[in-house]
C-alpha cells in the first residue's frame, strides 16, 4: 500500500500514474516520497512534513527565503524539484542544531537582526553555509554570498553585523 | 521561550513538528461562553483570577497575561506595548507572557497602520498596568492592616517597608480581584525616574521563534483536512470571467475542484476580485492547476488605462489651475511681477509592497460561523467584510491574527482573507488560501503614481517670495467610491497642505484623478511623493539661489513657531492639535542636528561623490536626513552612509525604534533605485522580483547611523516617519554627486548608467 504523502484528503487521480518513491533524508530521518517528482522540495517539506520553519517567498529563486541545505549547500528549495533531491541530505532550520541554538542564531539575537522575521530563516541557512566554506568573510564576501537573500524590512545592516559576531564565535 | 501557551485543545496545527514547540498566535478556538457572558473571544488574560482590564490578567502563580491587541509585522508593537503594561505594573519581565487578540471592538482600533500604534495606546497601556498595582497594593495593605499609601510595590512584589513586609503580586491576586476596580483618577502614574521599561527598551518577545523557524506567520497555519487554494484572479480592475476550462485542471494530480468566485461589486473595497479558484491537497498542484485554467476574460473599461500615457494626463492637469487646498498670501500677484521663477515636475509611479510573506489564510466556516487566521494587520476589517461577503454576523466572524511576514499597509486590506471565507463557505471545510508573489504584485493596493508641479519665484538673497505647489494622484477613496477623483484631507495633509516653510505667498493645490487600480496605504503613503517633490524642489532652488542647501532648508523652515492651519482642512493625523502641535523648532532641531551628526560641510567628498539633505515631518515625527552618495564611471550608484536624526517624542523602545530607521533607509532605497510598477492596457506589467527589483545587501546603505532626540512630548509614529525623508537626501546627493536632478522616479530613468 503507498503512503500518500498528504494524509487523508489525498487521493492519487485515475489520469496520473503512480510515480516512483523518492529516498530522502531531512534533518537526518529517512522519508520517501510518491507524488510529483516536479514538485518543489519546499512544498513538500512545508506542506508534507510540516516543517514550515522554510519559506516561500517568490517561487522562483529569486528572494532566498527557502534556502535549506542540500548536502551542505546552501539551495533554494523553491526550484528544487524533488527528483533531484532524490537521494540528498537535506537541512531545514528545524534540523540545523541538535541542541540548543547555533552560533548563527546565537549572534542573530545577540544583534536583534530580525524584524519581521520572515525571511530571516533562509538568511540564517545562507549564513551557516557561508560559514562553513569561509570562517572570517570580508565586508565584500558577505555582499556577494548574502546578496541572493531579500530582506524587506531591512535589517541588511544587522545581518552584516551578526554574520561578523557569529564568525568571531565560530573562529 | 516565547512560546505562547494560548493553542487549541482542538485540532490545528497537529503536525508532528509544529506541535511539538511552535510558536502559535492566538489560536484559542472560539468558545461559546454561558448565556450573559458578555465575551466573545475568550483570553488567559479574561480567565486570570485578577483581570482589570481587557488587556492584562495576573494568576496566582505570579504569571502576568498582557494581550497584545495590535498586529506584529515587525515593528515590535507587540513587545512594546505590554512594556508599558508591565512597566506601570511594575512588573517582572521574565514573569509576563503576551498573547495576541482576537479580532474585536472590545480592544478598540486594532488596524495597526498608521504609525500610531504607540500614540494611541501609550495611556491605555499604562492605566491598564497602574489599575492593577493600584488593586495589588489595596489587597496588601488590608491584608496587613496599613494604609495603602505606606505601601509600594517594587519588581513584582508590593512592599510594607517600616515592617519589612513582602507579598509576590500572584499570592495577592485573589485578594485584589474581589476589590472594585478604581476610577482612572484614583491612579497614580509612575514618574519618569520610576521607569523600568519604558525608554530602555526591550528586543521582541518573539525573538527566538523567529531565529528558528518557529514563529507562525498566516502562510504556515494550518490544520487538518484543510485543502489549498490558488486562484487566477482579473488581470484587469473590474474584468470578469467570459469562459474557463472546468477539466483540464482536474487532470493535476492533487487537485480537487475548481470554483468561481463572483467579480466585486461596485467599487473594489476589501472585496474578493472575484475569478477562479484551483483547490487542491497541496499548495503546488493548486498553483499547477492555475495554469490550465485558459481562461478567457472581458477586461471591461479599465483595459484603457496605460501608466505612460496616464503620465501624461497627470501632468497636464497638474499645469492648470487645480483646488486651492491651504493659501497664504497672493502668489499669482508675487509671479506677475517677474523675477527669477523656477519652475519643475516631479513624478512618482505605482509602487507595489511586496512583503516577504505573501497573502495567505486559513478559514473555516462551519455551523454559520466563519473562523479565520491571518496575518492581517486588520482583524475587524476582517470581520466587516467576511460578515458582508458571507451574509453573517460581525460577531459569528472569529478573526485569528498570526505573525504578519511584513506588512506595509497591504495587509490591512483583507481582500485574500475574504476570499478564504468565500470558498470555506462554498465547500463546507477548512480553506487555506495561498498567493503567489505573481498575485501580490499584480493585484495590490498600489501606493499612488504622483505627479507635482512645483514653481517658485526668488528674491533677495535666493529666498523665495512666491510658492506654488499642485499634486495630482488618485485617491484611496475610490477603492469605496470610484467617483472619488481628489485627494482627501487625511493623505493631504501628508507632507502637503503642512508644507511648515515661513513664505509670504503660498498656495498648495490638488487636482482630480480617476484610478484605474486599486490605490492603498503603502508605508508612509502620500508623504512619499510629497516629500520627495519638496525636498527635491528645495534643493534645486538652493542651487539656483547659490547657497548651501542646509543653509538655505533652514531658512525655510524660519524661526521656531506653531503652524497656524486655520482654515485649511488639516487632521493631524487623528491626534489633537493641542497635544501635537506643528511646530517647526523641532523640525530645525532634528536638521542642525544631523547636519552636525554627519559633518555637513566639514568632510571633502571627490569626483562623483556627494551629500543631500532633507527634513520631513510625518506620522507627528520629526525627521532629518543626510545621504552619502558614491557614483562610479558605469553610473552605479553605492550609499555608504546615511544619518538621521529624528524627534518622536517620547520613546518607548529605542532600539526598535533605531531599526524601523535603518529599516526605512533600505525601503527608501528600494523606492529610488527601482520602485515602480506599470499597467498596459490595464493590466500589470510587473510579477515577481525580476521586474519588480527591492534592494539587497549590496544595494543598501552600508551604515545608517540613528539619532533619536531625548524629548517629553507625547510619543508620535517611528515605523513610516523614516522613508519620505530618506528617498529627498538620496535624490539630493545624487545631483550633489553628479549634477544631474532626480524629478522622476526610480532613478533608472536619469540614465546614469
Amino acid at each position: 500500500m503507498k503512503v500518500h504523502p498528504f494524509g487523508a484528503a489525498y487521493h492519487v487521480h485515475p489520469f496520473v500514474e503512480m510515480h516512483e518513491m523518492i529516498q530522502l533524508t531531512v534533518n537526518g530521518a529517512k522519508q520517501s516520497f510518491s507524488g510529483d517528482p516536479e514538485m518543489p522540495l519546499l512544498w513538500y517539506l512545508r506542506d508534507a512534513l510540516g516543517l514550515t520553519g522554510s519559506k516561500f517567498g517568490c517561487g522562483v529563486g529569486l528572494c532566498g527565503a527557502c534556502t535549506v541545505h542540500v548536502n551542505g549547500q546552501a539551495t533554494r528549495s523553491c526550484v528544487t524539484a524533488m527528483r533531484d533531491a532524490a537521494g540528498k541530505e537535506v537541512t531545514t532550520v528545524e534540523g540545523l542544531e541538535k541542541n540548543g541554538l547555533h552560533p548563527v542564531q546565537k549572534a542573530w539575537m545577540q544583534i536583534n537582526v530580525p524584524q519581521c522575521g520572515y525571511c530571516q530563516v533562509g538568511q540564517i541557512m545562507q549564513a551557516a553555509a557561508l560559514l562553513n566554506s569561509k570562517k572570517n568573510p570580508s565586508d565584500h564576501e558577505i555582499d556577494e554570498a548574502m546578496a541572493g537573500n531579500i530582506c524587506r524590512c531591512g535589517t541588511y545592516q544587522r545581518i552584516r553585523a551578526a554574520i561578523k559576531a557569529a564568525a568571531g564565535e565560530m573562529a | 521561550m516565547s512560546t505562547i501557551e494560548n493553542v487549541s485543545r482542538r485540532r490545528f496545527l497537529t503536525g508532528g513538528i509544529i506541535a511539538a514547540g511552535a510558536l502559535v498566535l492566538g489560536v484559542r478556538y472560539y468558545h461559546k461562553l454561558s448565556s450573559g457572558d458578555e465575551l466573545p473571544h475568550d483570553t488567559n488574560a479574561d480567565h486570570a483570577t485578577l483581570h482589570p482590564s481587557v488587556y492584562l490578567g495576573i494568576d496566582p502563580d505570579g504569571t502576568v497575561w498582557i494581550v497584545a491587541s495590535r498586529s506584529e509585522m515587525g515593528t515590535t508593537s507587540r513587545t512594546t506595548l505590554p512594556l508599558v503594561v508591565a512597566d506601570e505594573l511594575d512588573a517582572d519581565w521574565k514573569r509576563v507572557k503576551i498573547e495576541q487578540a482576537l479580532g474585536d471592538s472590545r480592544y478598540g482600533d486594532q488596524n495597526t497602520d498608521g504609525s500610531h500604534s504607540i500614540r494611541s495606546f501609550y495611556d491605555a497601556m499604562r492605566v491598564a498596568g497602574a489599575t492593577a498595582r493600584f488593586m495589588l497594593i489595596q489587597a496588601a495593605a488590608k491584608e496587613w492592616g496599613v494604609p495603602p499609601a505606606e505601601c509600594e510595590t517594587d519588581l513584582h512584589v508590593v512592599v510594607h517597608r517600616s515592617t519589612n513586609r513582602r507579598a509576590d503580586y500572584g499570592e495577592l491576586a485573589k485578594a485584589a480581584a474581589k476589590l472594585p476596580v478604581p476610577k482612572r483618577e484614583e491612579l497614580k502614574l509612575k514618574p519618569k525616574s520610576a521607569w523600568r521599561y519604558v525608554g530602555k527598551g526591550q528586543v521582541s518577545y518573539d525573538l527566538e521563534a523567529l531565529v528558528t523557524g518557529k514563529a507562525i506567520y498566516g502562510m504556515d497555519a494550518r490544520m487538518d483536512g484543510m485543502v489549498y487554494a490558488s486562484l487566477e484572479r482579473p488581470p484587469v480592475l473590474g474584468g470578469k470571467v467570459k469562459s474557463y476550462d472546468d477539466k483540464e485542471p482536474l487532470k493535476v494530480a492533487g487537485v480537487s475542484q475548481i470554483i468561481p468566485i463572483d467579480p466585486f461589486q461596485q467599487a473594489p473595497g476589501f472585496q474578493p476580485l472575484g475569478g477562479i479558484a484551483v483547490i487542491a491537497d497541496n499548495t503546488w498542484a493548486a498553483f499547477q492547476g492555475r495554469k490550465k485554467l485558459n481562461i478567457s476574460w472581458d477586461n471591461g473599461p479599465n483595459e484603457a488605462y496605460n501608466s505612460d500615457s496616464y503620465k501624461n494626463e497627470l501632468r497636464a492637469t497638474s499645469h492648470n489651475p487645480c483646488k486651492v487646498v491651504r493659501n497664504i498670501g497672493d502668489a499669482d500677484a508675487e509671479f506677475a511681477k517677474g523675477g527669477k521663477i523656477h519652475e519643475a515636475d516631479y513624478y512618482v509611479p505605482l509602487l507595489a509592497h511586496a512583503a516577504m510573506e505573501p497573502l495567505a489564510a486559513l478559514a473555516e466556516f462551519k455551523d454559520g460561523k466563519a473562523t479565520l487566521w491571518a496575518p492581517t494587520q486588520n482583524p475587524q476589517a476582517v470581520q466587516d467584510i467576511v460578515s458582508k461577503e458571507l451574509g453573517i454576523a460581525k460577531e459569528d466572524v472569529i478573526c485569528h491574527v498570526t505573525l504578519l511576514g511584513g506588512g506595509f499597509g497591504r495587509k490591512s486590506k483583507p481582500d485574500y482573507v475574504a476570499e478564504a471565507a468565500v470558498l470555506s463557505k462554498k465547500m463546507g471545510r477548512p480553506v487555506k488560501v495561498v498567493w503567489t508573489r505573481e498575485d501580490d504584485i499584480k493585484f495590490d493596493y498600489y501606493n499612488a503614481v504622483a505627479s507635482m508641479y512645483m514653481k517658485a519665484v526668488l528674491g533677495a538673497n535666493g529666498k523665495p517670495t512666491a510658492w506654488l505647489q499642485r499634486s495630482v494622484f488618485p485617491p484611496i477613496p475610490s477603492i469605496f467610491d470610484v467617483n472619488a477623483v481628489y485627494g482627501d484631507p487625511a493623505h493631504l495633509q501628508q507632507g502637503w497642505t503642512d508644507i511648515p516653510y515661513d513664505l509670504p505667498n503660498l498656495r498648495v493645490e490638488n487636482g482630480p484623478a480617476k484610478a484605474h487600480v486599486r490605490i492603498g496605504w503603502l508605508r508612509s503613503v502620500a508623504n512619499i511623493y510629497h516629500a520627495f517633490g519638496i525636498q527635491c524642489f528645495t534643493d534645486e532652488l538652493a542651487h539656483a539661489a547659490g547657497r548651501d542647501p542646509l543653509d538655505y532648508l533652514l531658512d525655510l523652515i524660519g524661526h521656531p513657531r506653531t503652524i497656524d492651519f486655520n482654515g485649511v482642512e488639516y487632521p493631524n493625523y487623528g491626534a489633537s492639535m493641542a497635544a501635537y502641535p506643528w511646530e517647526t523648532g523641532r523640525l530645525r532641531h532634528v536638521t542642525e542636528l544631523v547636519a552636525e551628526k554627519s559633518g555637513w560641510g566639514k568632510r571633502k567628498y571627490g569626483k562623483g561623490t556627494g551629500v543631500g539633505i532633507a527634513a520631513h515631518k510625518s506620522f507627528l515625527t520629526y525627521v532629518a536626513t543626510v545621504v552619502e552618495v558614491e557614483v562610479n564611471d558605469q553610473g552605479e550608484v553605492r550609499i555608504p552612509r546615511v544619518d538621521v536624526a529624528l524627534d518622536a517624542g517620547l520613546v518607548v523602545n529605542p532600539e526598535a525604534t533605531r531599526a524601523q530607521f535603518e529599516g526605512a533607509a533600505v525601503f527608501g532605497t528600494s523606492v529610488a533605485r527601482t520602485g515602480e510598477i506599470t499597467a498596459t492596457k490595464g493590466a500589470i506589467d510587473q510579477s515577481n522580483f525580476q521586474d519588480y527589483p527591492v534592494a539587497r545587501i549590496n544595494e543598501v546603505p552600508a551604515q545608517t547611523n540613528v539619532y533619536i532626540v531625548d524629548s517629553d512630548a507625547p510619543p508620535a509614529g517611528v515605523g513610516e516617519p523614516g522613508v519620505p525623508p530618506f528617498i529627498a537626501a538620496f535624490c539630493n546627493a545624487i545631483f550633489a554627486a553628479t549634477g544631474k536632478r532626480v524629478r522622476d522616479l526610480p532613478i533608472t530613468k536619469l540614465g546614469l548608467s
